[in-house]
């Protein structure tokens, strides 16, 4: 499967992305605006409450090509951070007390700078979570990255949409779920999952459909018993996070004619109390190119830092970050949606 | 056919049936909020048990209702399907047991 872009399909443009989930129908119109809800609540300008994760997307290449890819990585995808645009975020992080570096993708591990990336940081004694899809470490080339991130105290998030092999496969590609389960049955081989070696090794759930994800709590449980149970896995955490109806996942919600009804849910989930903890208000993105974004599905959006925040890497100004104004569209709804959703899971 | 007994949408506004009686409708909604809640039975094993009875009694709306609920629960497609076995099981049941009505009458009936 190629990716929207390489395909030259009109999805692939962000402005029609925004105007779809705005104005595709009389209904998407007459539904409110998200703007509107935070005034409601007494939330509008959404304000940082200060950043303490600074996620990097390296590049938007990828060894897969998943259904719901709100990046539409793929392997088609050339865009990768540079070394130079890399030492940019080097310089930032040294001169703040930000603790947490979160790296995704695409295939955060595709970036040729990604090992020497993961070594600088772990130099100034930061947080470093690498969001993997696993399959990328079940090839030739990345084998021994497994014990190169363990060596490296990385925590390790990966995706798995579902304990079962017909829903992953069915959103990531057939053979997905069997190359997993290899996969992080290595990585409990090495200590990762395991509470005695603090190796931290958390999956992450997403719909593979037009629904909300059940409660984390629940299925927390769920998923321990059946990886045990079915592969003797074992794993941290669990996170369950919404999909946000853009790029990929908005050409399904189109394609099988669910983004009206998927949207009203969306706006009939609104929970204030998850539109408090919104992951935008104490995280930044930093774009491959460098650009700043309040959150990694505004940069899929290109809607960049704005209210006088810098907007590159290269004028990083804590200060000014810290009291921008965030950016927000009918998008935001699906990180405020019944328990919230985050790249850390749910909100509330 | 462009005309249907049954319409999505129609689902949605299960809500106005207080419109010709909203004392009832009220009591209903209420009970039916309280039946769903977390209790005795958790409320996704609720999600299932309606799953299995919409298929009983062949509700379209309920149909589509619980199998959405029982998505969100994190339930797999096997449990769900599971579950309709076992409302298929007890209607092909209560139909089966009744041939021992029907054999006791035979025994009446015949020599």
């Amino acid at each position: 499967m190629k990716s929207l872009i390489a395909q030259s399909h009109s999805l692939s443009d962000p402005q029609t992305q925004i105007d779809i989930i705005n104005n595709q129908s009389d209904k998407i119109k007459r539904l409110d605006k998200f703007e509107n809800k935070l005034k409601d609540i007494g939330l509008f300008p959404l304000k940082p409450t200060g950043i303490e994760i600074f996620q990097i997307n390296v590049g938007y290449m990828c060894n897969m090509t998943c259904k719901h890819c709100h990046v539409d990585a793929g392997p088609d995808r050339k865009e990768i951070m540079t070394k130079e645009t890399l030492q940019y975020c080097l310089d930032a992080l040294k001169n703040s007390d930000i603790q947490t570096v979160d790296l995704t993708g695409g295939a955060p591990e595709m970036n040729p700078h990604f090992r020497w990336f993961v070594d600088e940081v772990s130099q100034l004694g930061k947080e470093i979570i690498v969001r993997s899809n696993l399959t990328i470490l079940d090839t030739r080339k990345f084998e021994d990255l497994p014990q190169f991130m363990a060596d490296h105290g990385v925590e390790i998030t990966c995706s798995l949409p579902f304990y079962s092999k017909r829903r992953t496969d069915a959103q990531r590609g057939e053979g997905t779920y069997d190359k997993s389960m290899k996969v992080l049955k290595i990585l409990n081989d090495i200590g990762y999952g395991k509470e005695e070696t603090g190796l931290k090794l958390n999956l992450v759930y997403n719909p593979v459909g037009a629904f909300l994800p059940p409660s984390q709590d629940s299925l927390r449980k769920d998923y321990k018993e059946r990886l045990w149970n079915d592969h003797g896995i074992v794993f941290n955490d669990l996170f369950t996070i919404t999909n946000l109806p853009i790029s990929r996942y908005l050409n399904f919600l189109v394609m099988s004619g669910n983004l009206e009804e998927y949207m009203e849910k969306l706006i009939t989930s609104f929970n204030p109390s998850a539109a408090m903890g919104v992951m935008c208000r104490n995280t930044i993105s930093v774009g491959w190119d460098g650009s700043l974004y309040d959150c990694d599905f505004n940069q899929m959006l290109e809607m960049k830092t704005n209210h006088g925040a810098p907007g590159h890497i290269k004028n990083w100004d804590l200060e000014k970050l810290n009291n921008r104004e965030i950016i927000v569209n009918q998008h935001c709804y699906g990180c405020t949606a019944g328990a919230g959703s985050s790249c850390g899971g749910a909100v509330t | 056919m462009s005309n249907t007994y049954y319409k999505p949408e129609d689902l949605k506004k299960f809500g106005n049936v207080g419109e010709f009686q909203k004392d009832l409708a009220d009591k209903f909604f209420d009970y039916y909020n309280a039946v769903f809640e977390d209790s005795a039975l958790s409320a996704k094993e609720k999600s299932l048990i309606a799953l299995a009875v919409a298929h009983a009694v062949q509700c379209p709306y309920c149909i589509d209702a619980y199998t959405e609920a029982s998505l969100e629960k994190g339930f797999s497609e096997e449990q769900m399907m599971e579950a309709v076995h076992v409302a298929s099981a007890i209607r092909g049941g209560a139909s089966l047991v009744h041939g021992v009505q029907m054999m006791n009458k035979v025994d009446k009936l015949t020599m």
